[in-house]
């Protein structure tokens, strides 16, 4: 048996955009075990629900993370709509469905960029965050902000898109479309790429079941389940299977995510297609009193939003289980058998958000 | 509106056994949640198949010992440890044990309601 090392990997590397630490055990360059830490951002904004009004706090919920911050908005509203009993109106369903789908393609193109410069394929990382400029000044036309939207509100939408709006959307749509083919065509064929994903840090299906494996990593497994086919908000008037692929590598996880991109773009054009007129929000009267646990298929995977309301305006608890607190487990086992070098994109491949882990 | 949620409430010795129940069944560890309550701490473990979820509860009061599931399921020592560190349940065994370093955090049980 070769001799023994650790080798401490991040908080600060290249390859993470923000602070994770991992103690990785090797025998010559064979990564045989790691030990996964975090913690070093950690804000506490769980307990904020205790000082501040269920309404007001939908604006904390944005900012747990600037990525799926309409995903985290939407799931905290979902879930005190769910306590309360209010029904959204039929429009303000699909909006939501618009601009989540909206922040996945973000989402998706800003995970290929940073694959791409993981790989140093750096004109790849330059013209995949060209592309997704494109979706974050949508962004910043329909809501008025390119990171935090601020367009859910407990029982409804603030913002409404007119029929400009959306026309000028589909437009947009279009165009990214056209321009991430040749992307896309380049993730999947170049032999350089392919070199790097596939083959690697497999996740065979029994374990992404075993070790709590959620999104794209746990479809990329070959397990169908999406929380979309759920059909809450206006999914369930949409059509769409989930994504999956049996691979169970690298490769297969950014098979999923491109995938998952046409299956957005699908989905809006769908959604501005069946949008029906009417209001954006209902009136929220009284306060939650009860609880619920509430699921949502954010970019990165399965989020679970959990609220507890006393009657008062203040509520008992929130809780937000991550997707990344999901797949970090997945990912010491990917990592035991694989090359050193292969680390820093292997950690890639699940998509880490530290901000949404270290709410 | 989504499904109604399938909450089951335990005691502490139907709690292991309800646990390993679940992963012979091939259910995935999807939560697991501590909310302070009255005397002590709600812990709530969901679990998915197919598109069903279901949630154990238990209210483990005071320093009440509570064992680890990271041996039936390894993947919830993040969780384990969190709410450990953050409310202050004494969950004994779990694997890896942060001993509440799993947070950076200088304050000790900062979620654990103050007296």
């Amino acid at each position: 048996m070769a001799k023994r090392s650790i080798v401490p990997f991040g908080p600060q590397h290249p390859v993470l955009p923000e602070p994770i630490h991992l103690d990785l055990v090797l025998e010559d360059e064979t990564v045989v075990g790691a030990v996964p830490s975090i913690g070093y951002v950690h804000r506490g904004l769980e307990t904020l629900v205790k000082k501040k009004d269920f309404k007001q706090y939908v604006y904390i919920a944005e900012r747990i993370c600037g990525i799926c911050s309409c995903g985290h908005g939407l799931g905290y509203c979902m879930a005190v709509e769910n306590v309360m009993g209010i029904d959204v109106p039929e429009r303000a369903q699909y909006l939501r469905v618009i601009w989540v789908e909206m922040s996945r393609i973000h989402s998706h193109l800003l995970w290929l960029g940073l694959l791409a410069d993981a790989l140093g394929f750096e004109s790849l990382f330059m013209e995949s965050w060209r592309v997704r400029e494109k979706i974050l000044d949508m962004f910043d036309e329909t809501t008025g902000g390119r990171i935090i939207h601020s367009v859910n509100q407990v029982g409804g939408v603030q913002k409404d898109m007119d029929s400009s709006m959306l026309k000028h959307l589909l437009e947009t749509i279009k165009d990214i479309e056209r321009d991430i083919k040749p992307l896309v065509d380049t993730f999947l064929k170049d032999y350089t790429v392919q070199s790097r994903l596939k083959g690697t840090g497999i996740l065979k299906k029994d374990d992404a079941i075993l070790l709590g494996a959620v999104g794209p990593m746990l479809r990329a497994s070959g397990v169908e389940y999406d929380v979309r086919m759920l059909g809450y908000g206006a999914y369930k008037n949409l059509s769409m299977e989930p994504v999956t692929c049996t691979d169970g590598d690298s490769y297969g996880r950014c098979v999923v995510r491109i995938k998952e991109l046409f299956q957005s773009f699908d989905l809006i054009r769908e959604a501005i297609g069946k949008i029906p007129e009417g209001d954006i929000h209902v009136p929220v009267k009284g306060n939650p009193s009860g609880e619920y646990f509430l699921r949502i298929e954010q970019p990165r995977g399965e989020a679970i939003y959990y609220v507890k309301g006393n009657g008062t305006k203040f509520l008992d608890r929130f809780r937000l289980r991550t997707p990344t607190t999901s797949n970090i487990p997945p990912l010491v086992e990917t990592l035991k058998g694989c090359q050193l070098a292969d680390v820093p994109v292997l950690i890639l491949t699940i998509d880490p958000c530290i901000s949404c882990t270290e709410r | 509106m989504e499904e109604k949620n399938d909450i089951r409430e335990i005691n502490a010795r139907q709690f292991f056994p309800a646990i390993v129940k679940m992963r012979t069944e091939k259910w995935r560890l999807v939560q697991i949640c501590a909310t302070s309550v009255e005397g002590g701490c709600e812990m709530s473990y969901s679990f998915c198949r197919g598109y069903d979820m279901r949630t154990y509860r238990f209210v483990a009061y005071g320093d009440e010992e509570v064992a680890s599931i990271t041996q039936i399921y390894p993947c919830a020592f993040l969780q384990e440890n969190e709410a450990k560190e953050l409310f202050g349940v004494n969950i004994t065994h779990i694997k890896p044990d942060y001993k509440d370093k799993l947070y950076r955090i200088e304050e000790e049980t900062p979620f654990k309601e103050k007296e």
